[in-house]
């Protein structure tokens, strides 16, 4: 039989605003333990929230790229469960009257675009963080357990996707869409380590043709998109196995282990929280006036689809590179810095597809992170363009440059790379090339013009690739031709 | 003389003429509770020297000082940065506060003295102040008798002598019982023109904070320093009007209501006589009595204790025993610390009424119960504005009955949640309403309530002080008439 999963998602964005949701301490990571709190989010008797309007029109940003509805009015209800690092024993969250709904986001999967529809974006806010300290870093068997309120309170959106992902890869392309989108708003900085970028999955199985849904179970906590894909894949074969072998599916949040590449239940939803949700008193409803959208509508910063028009309509870039170079927030920045500098956009397209990306790759950083600036690329290019390099020489400077930081001019001068222009220098050289191939030289006299190649192979090889080719190629057909 | 028979603002007028010291007068209110408070134990903390200090300095500070001196008394429901705040809780025994409640500190500005802070129903859950985990506080009439609750040891406090005025909370009557029960002025201003940022929590949709006092004109007085817009409280709202102090005029033009179903059955006959009593002078005094009626008064009692214990049950879902107050010793892992902790720092109503409120919301009862007394509250308000549309202002007994005795109603939940009838529909509607004294009944106070539209606190105050002048009630209690 053939079956067809189907996906639903739960990403929690932390904002970047500057202070937390309901009070005004720094949202900071990493700062020292319990140096960012107040009596709001340790929830000291009598201290009561005050909603963040930034974070609202971060909200409000993230609503409208998602192409949401955003109702005029949302409340915030209260999610009652007992944790340590919940203060209030309570979360502020969003429930039945979420902030924005029906929204979507089209993806492109195996060259085919297709929209996954958006259930609900709605705000709340982050829990502290819990440290166990013994040997599994887990509360069970902890020795005790230590908890920062540094997170506590910190602003958290909820974005949940309709079940319209069909595999694995599906959700990795939407999630890496996402983020992109994210990224393009400024509203987070979408670190998965550090926690600000967080996915739950649902996922089920069903036989093809079938409209209704079967029994699904969730993957909680899964800390890089590769693992999404890889757990989702493994959970969906043991589904599939298990309704061959004529099994029942139980609800339950499963745990995928990235190291044994194994999936165990972690909990039946039978014993789920009842979280007891009811309308946050302290709090009044959150009224998204037409004005206040239309200020946040007017304040959005260009999205990854507006940039690539652009990049295409005034740059002149092929659709492809365009889509390349907005595919990440960091590279189209470093691309249009690049290119504020040089003005050759397609020039600075090709080293960045080229060269930079192949870099990036390897070496696992990202385009804000690479020692090669966007000034430092452009000198080098100046050079290249200005034939004190040629372009191979160029793209072993690069690398040069990548790896030791220092400049192009730097690397040029101290492994003394400049370009041999010189016909003097080349002319004596080629008579050498000449004088020790005569068979070569007797075919290309016979017509077989290719073997150009092979002496402009031979001149580099002298040079160390520093001869300037143009210059060599023509003193070459000067002299084979006498 | 006795200092103790003076209002603040009759007392702000002699210092200001300075033929009284403020040093004198808290020096007064001090012999008072050194005297008085071993036998009605209106306080869990007296703040003796911190008193005097401020007593002392009230004379020279600049700024906005109309407060000068005044000796008040503070509900440990308040936080009070640096003053241990217990909530009249074990799970908050020794608990000192890092920052200072909004309200007090509005009043602390203005250079009122802290006297200290006074005994309350534990996290202000009951009616009679027998359910503060530091035992009971006694009524300054009737030392057998109970103050009433929750805020039963500051209305104790200022029937006593023990303090001029003081600060209480009103989530279903809290203040307006009390003072019913003590013979003095209770007012519950309307829902969000105080700050409750510092309150803790009980049920935040219903609690308001107001002030304790020997006259209308004293409630007045205070409550111009306690309303405003507080950035730190969202529900909080700039009061329309600036609240002015009532003038001596009488009550014509005003056309009030009685609500039959808060004066009729259910009300102890004394207690009617007495508020009918004063009816006659109203109408005497020019205004215009008449029949009202709020239809569903009798669903008040049950959807106010579906509500507030609703929001009771997540308010008080931060006593873990994690970050601050008691925590239980021993336990094995977080679970067992919860429960133990909890068993052992809340009392029995508080448990009663997590209980009650964690019932109330659980899926598959929310609907039930949450949901249907939701919709019984917006039949109160519309119950409320249909009311308002032909009458100013509606009065009614503010309790049915007189103070009762001492650990008469400790068993019987039932009868002590009836004692709020009167009182829960004003926390229900979010209006203001006060509690006057209007005359006696077998030696014990009895309280006239009124209440108003929305920020409707200079009319109920004027109405409130007009009466409170045409029915003359002039006695203190013995404890503060003994030192004549």
């Amino acid at each position: 039989m053939d079956y067809e999963p189907v996906i639903g998602l739960e990403i929690h964005v932390e904002l970047s605003t500057r202070s937390k949701m309901f009070c005004g301490c720094r949202v900071e990571f990493g700062g020292e333990p319990n140096t960012r709190t107040c009596p709001v989010c340790l929830a000291h008797p009598g201290a009561l929230p005050v909603m963040n309007r930034q974070a609202i029109r971060y909200l409000g940003r993230i609503a409208l790229a998602l192409d949401c509805r955003i109702p005029e009015r949302s409340i915030f209800h209260r999610k009652n469960y007992f944790y340590p690092d919940l203060p209030k024993g309570y979360q502020i969250s969003q429930y039945d009257q979420p902030f924005a709904v029906e929204g979507g986001l089209s993806v492109n999967v195996d060259g085919e675009t297709a929209t996954v529809g958006i259930e609900r974006v709605h705000m709340e806010e982050d829990t502290a963080k819990n440290i166990h300290a013994g040997v599994s870093g887990r509360i069970a068997g902890s020795l005790y357990s230590l908890i920062d309120f540094n997170r506590s309170g910190t602003p958290l959106v909820e974005i949940v996707t309709k079940p319209h992902i069909h595999s694995p890869q599906a959700a990795r392309s939407f999630l890496n869409r996402l983020k992109n989108t994210l990224q393009f708003l400024d509203v987070s900085d979408c670190n998965m380590e550090e926690g600000s970028l967080r996915c739950d999955a649902n996922v089920s199985v069903r036989t093809v043709g079938d409209q209704e849904l079967g029994v699904k179970t969730e993957l909680k906590n899964m800390n890089s998109f590769r693992y999404i894909e890889k757990g989702l894949s493994q959970e969906i074969e043991r589904q599939i196995n298990m309704l061959e072998n004529g099994e029942r599916i139980v609800q339950q949040t499963v745990h995928f282990d990235v190291v044994t590449g194994e999936i165990s239940p972690l909990r039946s939803k039978e014993e789920a929280h009842d979280y007891r949700y009811f309308p946050e008193p302290d709090l009044v409803p959150l009224v998204a006036a037409a004005d206040f959208i239309a200020e946040i509508r007017g304040e959005m910063p260009e999205l990854p689809a507006d940039r690539a028009r652009r990049y295409v309509s005034e740059h002149g870039l092929p659709e492809y590179d365009a889509r390349v170079l907005t595919s990440d927030r960091e590279l189209s920045d470093y691309y249009e810095e690049s290119v504020s500098l040089y003005g050759d956009a397609k020039t600075v397209s090709n080293w960045i597809m080229g060269e930079l990306l192949a870099y990036l790759n390897n070496a696992g950083v990202t385009a804000g992170e690479c020692r090669v600036t966007p000034t430092a690329l452009v000198e080098l290019l100046g050079m290249v363009k200005s034939g004190d390099i040629s372009a191979n020489i160029g793209k072993e400077v690069f690398t040069g440059m990548c790896e030791t930081g220092e400049s192009a001019t730097a690397i040029v001068q101290r492994k003394g790379l400049t370009q041999i222009s010189d016909t003097d220098e080349l002319e004596s050289l080629i008579k050498q090339v000449i004088e020790e191939n005569p068979s070569q030289v007797e075919q290309y006299r016979a017509g077989k013009e290719k073997v150009i190649g092979f002496f402009v192979g031979q001149v580099m090889k002298r040079t160390g690739g520093r001869a300037n080719p143009q210059v060599v190629n023509r003193l070459l057909k000067e002299r084979l031709a006498e | 003389m006795n200092l103790l028979r003076l209002t603040a603002m009759e007392a702000l007028e002699m210092m200001g003429r300075d033929e009284l010291s403020a040093g004198d007068l808290t020096g007064a209110f001090l012999d008072q509770i050194d005297r008085h408070e071993g036998d009605v134990a209106a306080y869990l903390y007296v703040n003796e020297a911190g008193a005097r200090e401020q007593a002392a300095a009230a004379g020279g500070r600049g700024g906005d000082r109309s407060l000068n001196g005044i000796p008040t008394a503070i509900k440990d429901v308040l936080c009070t940065e640096g003053m241990r705040t217990t909530c009249g809780s074990r799970m908050l025994e020794g608990f000192v506060p890092v920052y200072t409640a909004t309200c007090v500190s509005r009043l602390a500005e203005a250079g009122v003295v802290n006297l200290g802070k006074t005994n309350m129903d534990e996290f202000a859950m009951g009616s009679s102040t027998e359910n503060s985990a530091f035992g009971p506080t006694r009524n300054p009439w009737d030392l057998d008798r109970v103050p009433g609750g929750s805020s039963g040891g500051s209305a104790a406090a200022v029937a006593a002598g023990e303090a001029m005025w003081a600060l209480g909370s009103d989530t279903g009557g809290s203040i307006r019982q009390p003072a019913s029960f003590c013979g003095i002025v209770g007012f519950k201003p309307t829902y969000g023109s105080v700050s409750r940022y510092g309150l803790v929590a009980f049920a935040s949709s219903f609690d308001q904070v107001g002030p304790l006092t020997r006259s209308v004109r004293d409630a007045a007085l205070m409550l111009q320093h306690l309303v405003g817009k507080d950035p730190r409280d969202s529900t909080s709202v700039a009061h329309p009007e600036e609240i002015v102090i009532p003038r001596d005029q009488d009550l014509s033009g005003l056309k009030i209501g009685i609500i039959s179903e808060l004066s009729g059955g259910g009300i102890d006959a004394g207690v009617r006589e007495v508020f009918q009593q004063a009816v006659r002078t109203m109408a005497e005094a020019g205004a215009e009595m008449e029949t009202a009626s709020i239809p569903h008064a009798e669903y008040c009692i049950p959807a106010y204790y579906i509500l507030a214990p609703a929001e009771a049950s997540a308010n008080l879902a931060r006593y873990d025993g994690v970050r601050f107050g008691l925590r239980a010793q021993g336990a094995r892992d977080v679970i067992e610390m919860y429960e133990e902790t909890r068993s052992l720092g809340f009392g029995d109503e508080v448990k009663r009424r997590i209980m009650l409120g964690t019932y109330a919301l659980s899926s598959g009862y929310y609907d039930a119960y949450y949901g249907q007394a939701q919709k019984v509250r917006t039949l109160v308000v519309n119950d409320f504005d249909a009311a308002f549309r032909e009458f100013d202002l509606l009065v009614s007994p503010t309790t049915p009955t007189t103070a009762f005795g001492l650990g008469e109603r400790v068993d019987d939940p039932l009868t002590m949640y009836m004692s709020d009838i009167c009182t829960v529909p004003a926390n229900l509607a979010g209006l203001p309403a006060i509690s006057i004294p209007v005359g006696l009944d077998g030696g014990m106070p009895v309280g006239m309530q009124f209440m108003g539209p929305a920020f409707s606190a200079n009319r109920l105050l004027q109405a409130a002080h007009s009466t409170e002048a045409a029915v003359a009630f002039d006695r203190v209690s013995p404890l503060i008439e003994e030192q004549d």
